[in-house]
């Protein structure tokens, strides 16, 4: 009883989140309310058992991710009124890809309903970090390998893209006149 | 009536340890302000605060009456709803770690069947920890580092050129040492083989080093000087360098709001302590202690407190030290320092750790 109390709050506060990062104009209110998302999304995964997942959630998404892009967005100061009129035809992207996700949601739902009623065992260790690791570690290998090496191109192709956009004078200033100083001795 | 008493009686016990806990790490971080500048005083060879109470014992109170009573100003321009929302963030952030810290071992030797109602029946153990979470360091370092929010968005929402810079200069640097901070904690957990606080209290009492500063001291050194710089203190306090940008992200903020900022700010400090008795000190272990007394008894629970809490203030000391004696990093030189040579020593930390379990085992 609890647990559904629960679960229909941060369900509920993780779709009042998410709205609001789609219809705020300011890039930083949508940035906040991603975080309200993931925050409430980690809590639905604790009620579920899955501790781990829950923590890395909040590390890796609240913590790390979108950190830098809220520091972007900071950093930029972006205007809060710019019209959008060239994206229009994204509406219609996002009206079929909501389609799509809405009969996902729907098959999930049927095939629930289907599935017979199990009891959960009390030692399955299923979300434990030892079990995770486990798995990742020797059934599922090969995916963790193949998206650690997509990671590392995405990083070097970062590294790469800002070098050759970075002009002279994005250096340092004060290592530049250290430079200086060095010359003229 | 008496079935809903029993429903309704883990909850009371439960929030009880939540009021008790909640209490006394605020009464120790309102008191090691006062020791910050007792101690400060002493170093630069003055008194310090000696009015309110002998010895000025009473200045902390004395400090939260002025916070509550002075005028708040909200700047003209700001962004009224993040403005608000930032101390809580910090705030609640830096509380929320209490939940998991082992405050102390589990006391298993009293009998609770006196309690009326048969409360007591089945009930053998008292831990003296409020939640035991399977990932009680990820949890930890997780809700920490979702406090930057309230110092980014502090710095974004006062409209002031000096907060802003405090509050990316904030951002910048705690990615930075999380990332060496993270990974100096990492062969503390490989040597113990769980993420869980209390799980790796015990693989240190069952280790041949007892403490698990002796195999991982660079793995200590760098947790210690990344959790200076993830906390905003000196030598790495440049998000609120007073020469640079008067009080950095915290400019604009006044009276009950500033109190929230700072008390983050000092909370953060216990949790980085309680990080690093735990995690490196043998938490509440006492070496010998069960050959004087019953473990699982009371006086060994609470000399293992007291002992717990000592290590703690041993090192918020060291914090208010560090603050008296060293001067402040310039910026390229803290990012520099972060990247180019904490990272490299935590990871190489990692991975000798790697090679050197993996040949014991």
């Amino acid at each position: 009883m609890v647990g559904t109390a629960l679960f229909f709050l941060f369900a509920g506060f993780a779709i009042m989140c998410a709205i609001s990062m789609v219809y705020h104009k300011n890039p930083l209110y949508s940035a906040i309310s991603l975080v309200g998302v993931f925050i409430s999304l980690s809590c639905i995964y604790i009620t579920l058992a899955a501790p781990f997942i829950a923590a890395v959630q909040i590390l890796i998404y609240a913590g790390a991710i979108m950190v830098l892009v809220v520091f972007v967005i900071m950093l930029l100061n972006l205007d809060e009124d710019v019209p959008l009129n060239r994206l229009r035809y994204l509406y219609a992207v996002g009206g079929g890809l909501g389609l799509v996700l809405l009969a996902q949601t729907l098959f999930i739902f049927y095939a629930v309903s289907r599935t017979p009623n199990v009891a959960a065992d009390q030692a399955q260790t299923a979300g434990k970090t030892l079990s995770l690791g486990q798995a990742m570690y020797t059934e599922y290998l090969l995916p963790v390998e193949i998206v650690g090496v997509l990671l590392m191109m995405a990083i070097i192709g970062a590294v790469i893209l800002a070098r050759r956009l970075g002009q002279p004078q994005l250096e340092l200033v004060v290592e530049h006149e250290e430079e200086l100083r060095h010359h003229e001795q | 009536m008496e079935p809903l008493i029993k429903t309704a009686f883990p909850f009371v016990v439960v929030s009880v340890g939540i009021l008790l806990a909640f209490q006394g790490v605020l009464m120790i971080v309102a008191y090691t302000v006062l020791a910050e500048r007792k101690v400060l005083g002493w170093i630069q060879g003055r008194i310090g605060p000696n009015r309110v109470g002998p010895w000025g014992v009473l200045q902390p109170f004395a400090d939260l009456l002025k916070f509550i009573f002075k005028e708040d100003i909200v700047p003209d321009k700001s962004t009224r709803f993040v403005y608000y929302l930032a101390p809580m963030v910090a705030l609640v952030c830096a509380l929320m770690p209490i939940v998991v810290y082992p405050f102390g071992p589990a006391i298993t030797t009293v009998d609770w069947s006196f309690l009326p109602f048969g409360l007591g029946d089945g009930i053998h153990v008292l831990p003296l920890t409020i939640a035991r979470i399977d990932v009680g360091v990820l949890f930890v370092l997780g809700i920490t580092s979702v406090g930057v929010y309230g110092i980014a968005l502090a710095g974004w929402s006062s409209n002031s050129k000096y907060s802003l810079m405090g509050g990316l200069r904030s951002s910048a640097q705690m990615i930075s040492y999380e990332l060496a901070m993270g990974a100096s904690v990492i062969g503390v957990v490989m040597l113990a083989g769980t993420l869980d606080l209390n799980g790796i209290i015990f693989a240190q009492i069952n280790s041949p080093f007892r403490w698990f500063i002796i195999p991982q001291f660079i793995g200590f050194v760098v947790f210690l000087i990344a959790a200076f710089a993830e906390t905003n203190r000196v030598p790495f306090d440049l998000p609120e360098a007073e020469t640079e940008l008067v009080a950095g992200f915290h400019t604009e903020y006044s009276a009950l709001k500033f109190a929230l900022f700072f008390m983050a700010e000092y909370v953060n400090m216990f949790t980085v302590s309680v990080m690093c008795t735990v995690l490196f000190l043998g938490g509440w272990y006492v070496p010998g202690l069960s050959h004087l007394f019953d473990p699982g008894s009371i006086p060994y629970a609470l000399v293992s407190h007291i002992a717990f809490i000592g290590k703690i203030c041993a090192f918020l000391f060291f914090y208010i030290w560090v603050r008296g004696t060293l001067p402040r990093f310039r910026f390229d030189q803290l990012m520099n320092f972060g990247w180019k040579f904490l990272l490299p020593v935590a990871i190489a930390n990692v991975t000798l750790t790697i090679v050197v379990v993996y040949f014991l085992n």
